[in-house]
C-alpha cells in the first residue's frame, strides 16, 4: 500500500511521486536476484545519481536538492520499501558527505562536494575497527606526520561500499596532535596502499557490499583532513546523529514492506473456512505490526523536524534508532508467522525481510548503545554536566 | 524548431478503473491519475529533437483541473512551457469534440512539429492525430518507431506487424509515436524545482473562441448508454496425458473453433 504521507511543498510530493517510479521500475525488480547472488547494484546508484537522489539533503551552494530531513528521510523510505540495500546505500553516502559539508574549509568544500554530492560518486564511512565497534575511541589505525601530509596505516572493519566507494570519510589515530587524538580524513581509493579486504559473507543485505579496509602505510597528502586536528571523534558522533535517522527511516521502510506483504496474505489465504485475517488472533497481530511502523515512522520524523528547526535532536535520534529497528526486527518476524510455512521459505521476500532487519539494531550504533546515549541525555538533564 | 507534444492525463491503467454511474464517462476525479503513458514517449521525442536542434517543447492538455499533475510532470521532464484548456462545459466531449478544442488550441500556438501518442488507455479510440491532421490541414505521420527532423522535413518510421514504412513529410505535421520509439527519462530533482519557475498557461473555451454548445456530453456524437463489466475467467480445463494429451488438446482448440 501507498503510505499517506504528509508533504510541506508540492515539489517535495513530487520528489515521492518521483521516487516511488523510479523504485518500482529500477529497485523492486532487481532486490531479490541481487540479495541472493550476492551482487553490489553500482548501477542503480548511478540512476539514482541521475535523478538527483545522491544529494537531497545538502545545500543548493554544492549543488544539493536543499531540502529537509523529513523529505529526504521519508525518500529513503520510500526506497527501502522496495530495496533495503540501496536505501541504507544512500544514508551511509549521506553520512559520508557530513563531515566535509559540515567541518571542510570553504576551499574543500567548494573542491570536493559538488562531485560529492551531484551523484556521479559514491561515499562511504570509516569509523568502526574489528575491537572498536561500540567504543571507537579504541580505535588503532593511525596517520602519521610527514612533511606536509601523513602516514596512514591500520585497518577500518565493517565498511559499507567498502571497495565500491569513490571516496571514504575516515576516521584516525594523529598521534602528533596529542595521545589520544582522533581526526577525520578524506581518503580517495586512488591513494596507493588503500585498499578493500575480501567482503563479509553475512546473514542479510547481502547486496550491500561490506569489507574491511586496508591502509598499508598510505601516503595521505596535504589538505585531506577534514576539520581540526584532534576534533575527529566529535565529528564523527554528530555524523552519526543524522546517520541515526537515516537507518531508522530504511528499517520503516523495510518493516512497512513486511507489514504490505502480510496484510496481503492475510486476505487471501483461507483457513478453517474463512480468510485468516478475519481470526481475530492474526488480524490482532497485523494490527499490532501496523502501530509498530506508524509510531516508528512518527519517532524518526519528530527527530528529524527538530533537526530541520535548528533544535537538538540527538536524544531524538536515538530513540527514533531504538524504536524504529527494534519495530523492524518485530515486524518482519511476525510478517514470517503471518505466512506460516510459506513465510520460511525463499519464495516470498519475508524471510529476507526479518534477516535484513537484524543488522538494524547492530549497526550504527548497536541499540544497547542507543539506550546508553538517551539514559545519558536523561541524567544530563537532570543533573547537567558541569552543573 | 518548436514542437508541441499533446499530453493526456489517464486513470494509471495498471489500477482499478471505472467509469462514473452517474453520465457513464471516466471516473477521474476518485483515480490515480497519471500521463498516458504512451505520451511520455512523445515528450521523450520532442525533448531529443529539442536537445539536438535547439527551439522549444510546449505540452498542450484538454483535461479538469487535476490535469496540472500530468503537466508538472512533463515540465520537469524538461518540456519548457505548458497550456492547459481547462473548462468545465467540455466534460463528456467525444473524441471528435476534443480535436476540436485541441485544434483550436494549436491554432494560438507555433509550432513545426506536433508530436502526441498513438492511443490512450482510457478512451482507445486512436484517432486524435488523423482527427487533428485534418483539422488543421498538415500531413500525419502515425505509429513512429523512428523519428528525424532534416531542414523542413520530417521522416519516420512507420510500424506496422511485419516490419516499418518510411514516410517523410513537409513541416509542419503531426507525427504519433508508439513505445518503440524511445526510453521516456525520469524527471530529475533539479527538473522538478525547475518546473516550478515554468509558465503555464490556462485556457477557456472562451480564449480559444470555441462554442460551448459544440462540445460536452449533450452533444457527443457518441454515448456510452450501457457497461458491463469484464466476466471473470473461468476454470480452465487440466488436460491429463494418458496417451491421448495430444488428441484431447486439438479436441479442446476445435471446439472452441481455433483450429
Ligand atoms: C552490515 C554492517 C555494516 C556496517 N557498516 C559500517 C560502516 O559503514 N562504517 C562503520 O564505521 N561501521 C560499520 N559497521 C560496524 C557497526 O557500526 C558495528 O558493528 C557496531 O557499532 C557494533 O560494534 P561491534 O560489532 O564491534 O560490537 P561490540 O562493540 O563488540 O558489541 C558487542 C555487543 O556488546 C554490546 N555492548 C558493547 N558495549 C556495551 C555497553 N557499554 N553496554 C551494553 N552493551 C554493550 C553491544 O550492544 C553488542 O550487543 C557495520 C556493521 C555491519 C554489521
Ligand atoms: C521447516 C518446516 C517443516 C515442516 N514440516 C512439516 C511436517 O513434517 N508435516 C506437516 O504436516 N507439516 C509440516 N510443516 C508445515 C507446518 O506445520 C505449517 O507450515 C504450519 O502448520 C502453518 O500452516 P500453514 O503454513 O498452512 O499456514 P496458514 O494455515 O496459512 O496460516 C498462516 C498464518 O495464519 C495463522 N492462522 C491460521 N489459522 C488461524 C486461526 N484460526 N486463528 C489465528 N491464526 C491462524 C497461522 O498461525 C499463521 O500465522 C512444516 C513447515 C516448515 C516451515
Amino acid at each position: 500500500m501507498a503510505v499517506d504521507r504528509e508533504l510541506p511543498t508540492q515539489e517535495a510530493a513530487d520528489l515521492i511521486a518521483l521516487t516511488r517510479e523510479l523504485a518500482d521500475a529500477e529497485l523492486a525488480p532487481r532486490a531479490a536476484e541481487y540479495e541472493r547472488e550476492e551482487r553490489f547494484p553500482r548501477e542503480v546508484f548511478a540512476k539514482l545519481g541521475e535523478v538527483g537522489l545522491l544529494g537531497l539533503p545538502f545545500g543548493e551552494d554544492v549543488g544539493g536538492g536543499d531540502q529537509p530531513y523529513a523529505v529526504y528521510l521519508q525518500v529513503v523510505e520510500e526506497l527501502a520499501m522496495r530495496w533495503a540495500t540501496v536505501a541504507l546505500g544512500i544514508s551511509v553516502h549521506t553520512l559520508a558527505c557530513g563531515p566535509v559539508d559540515r567541518f571542510g574549509t570553504p576551499e574543500q568544500r567548494e573542491r570536493w562536494l559538488p562531485e560529492m554530492v551531484g551523484g556521479r560518486l559514491l561515499g562511504a564511512y570509516c569509523l568502526s575497527e574489528a575491537h572498536a565497534g561500540s567504543d571507537p575511541a579504541a580505535m588503532r589505525a593511525r596517520a602519521v606526520r610527514d612533511g606536509e601530509g601523513w602516514v596512514a596505516s591500520g585497518e577500518k572493519a565493517w565498511v559499507t561500499h567498502g571497495g565500491h566507494a569513490d571516496f571514504y570519510s575516515t576516521f584516525l589515530r594523529t598521534p602528533d596532535d596529542g595521545e589520544r587524538s582522533i581526526s577525520c580524513f578524506h581518503l580517495t581509493p586512488d591513494l596507493a596502499g588503500f585498499t578493500a579486504a575480501p567482503p563479509e559473507q553475512k546473514m542479510g543485505l547481502t547486496g550491500s557490499t561490506t569489507a574491511a579496509m586496508r591502509l598499508d602505510g598510505v601516503a595521505v597528502p596535504a589538505g585531506r583532513m577534514v576539520g581540526e586536528p584532534g576534533r575527529g571523534l566529535s565529528i564523527a558522533l554528530s555524523a552519526l546523529d543524522s546517520g541515526r535517522l537515516g537507518v531508522s527511516a530504511v528499517a520503516v521502510g523495510l518493516a512497512q514492506s513486511a507489514l504490505d506483504v502480510a496484510v496481503a496474505y492475510a486476505c487471501e489465504r483461507e483457513a478453517f473456512g474463512r480468510r485468516i485475517v478475519d481470526h481475530q488472533g492474526l488480524a490482532f497481530l497485523l494490527a499490532d505490526m501496523a502501530a509498530a511502523v506508524e509510531s516508528a515512522r512518527a519517532t524518526y520524523l519528530v527527530a528529524a523536524r527538530r533537526k530541520d528547526a535548528g533544535l537538538p535532536y540527538s536524544r531524538q535520534a536515538s530513540i527514533a534508532k531504538l524504536v524504529a529497528t527494534d519495530a523492524a526486527m518485530k515486524v518482519t518476524t511476525d510478517a514470517v508467522q503471518v505466512l506460516g510455512g510459506a513465510g520460511y521459505t525463499r519464495d516470498h521476500p519475508a524471510e529476507r525481510y526479518m534477516r535484513e532487519a537484524k543488522v538494524m539494531q547492530i549497526f550504527e550504533g548497536t541499540n544497547q548503545i542507543q539506550r546508553m546515549v538517551i539514559g545519558k541525555h536523561l541524567a544530563e538533564e537532570v543533573t547537567p554536566a558541569n552543573g | 524548431m518548436n514542437i508541441v507534444v499533446l499530453v493526456k492525463q489517464v486513470p494509471d491503467s495498471g489500477t482499478q478503473r471505472s467509469l462514473d454511474p452517474s453520465d457513464n464517462t471516466v471516473a477521474r476525479a476518485a483515480a490515480d491519475n497519471v500521463i498516458n503513458e504512451i505520451d511520455e514517449y512523445a515528450i521523450e521525442e520532442a525533448l531529443q529533437v529539442k536537445e539536438a536542434q535547439g527551439g522549444e517543447v510546449t505540452i498542450l492538455t484538454v483535461g479538469p483541473a487535476s490535469a496540472t499533475d500530468a503537466i508538472r510532470k512533463a515540465l520537469s521532464m524538461g518540456a519548457d512551457r505548458a497550456v492547459h484548456v481547462q473548462d468545465d462545459a467540455i466534460h463528456g466531449s467525444c473524441a471528435i469534440q476534443t480535436s476540436g478544442v485541441l485544434a483550436a488550441a494549436l491554432q494560438q500556438l507555433e509550432y513545426d512539429l506536433v508530436l502526441m501518442g498513438a492511443t490512450s488507455t482510457d478512451g482507445q479510440v486512436a484517432v486524435m492525430p488523423a482527427l487533428l491532421a485534418e483539422r488543421l490541414g498538415i500531413p500525419q505521420l502515425s505509429g513512429a518507431q523512428k523519428l528525424t527532423v532534416e531542414g523542413s522535413t520530417v521522416k519516420v518510421e512507420r510500424q506496422t506487424d511485419g516490419g516499418f514504412w518510411a514516410l517523410e513529410a513537409p513541416l509542419p505535421a503531426i507525427v504519433s509515436t508508439w513505445d518503440t520509439i524511445n526510453e521516456p527519462r525520469y524527471p530529475s530533482f533539479k527538473g522538478i524545482m525547475a518546473a516550478k519557475k515554468k509558465p503555464v498557461e490556462t485556457k477557456s473555451l472562451a480564449d480559444l473562441g470555441v462554442d460551448p454548445s459544440s462540445v460536452g456530453l449533450a452533444t457527443a456524437t457518441s454515448a456510452v448508454v450501457d457497461v458491463t463489466g469484464r466476466p471473470p475467467k473461468g476454470e480452465g480445463v487440466k488436460v491429463t496425458d494418458e496417451g491421448d494429451g495430444a488428441e484431447k488438446l486439438v479436441g479442446f482448440l476445435a471446439e472452441q473453433k481455433l483450429v
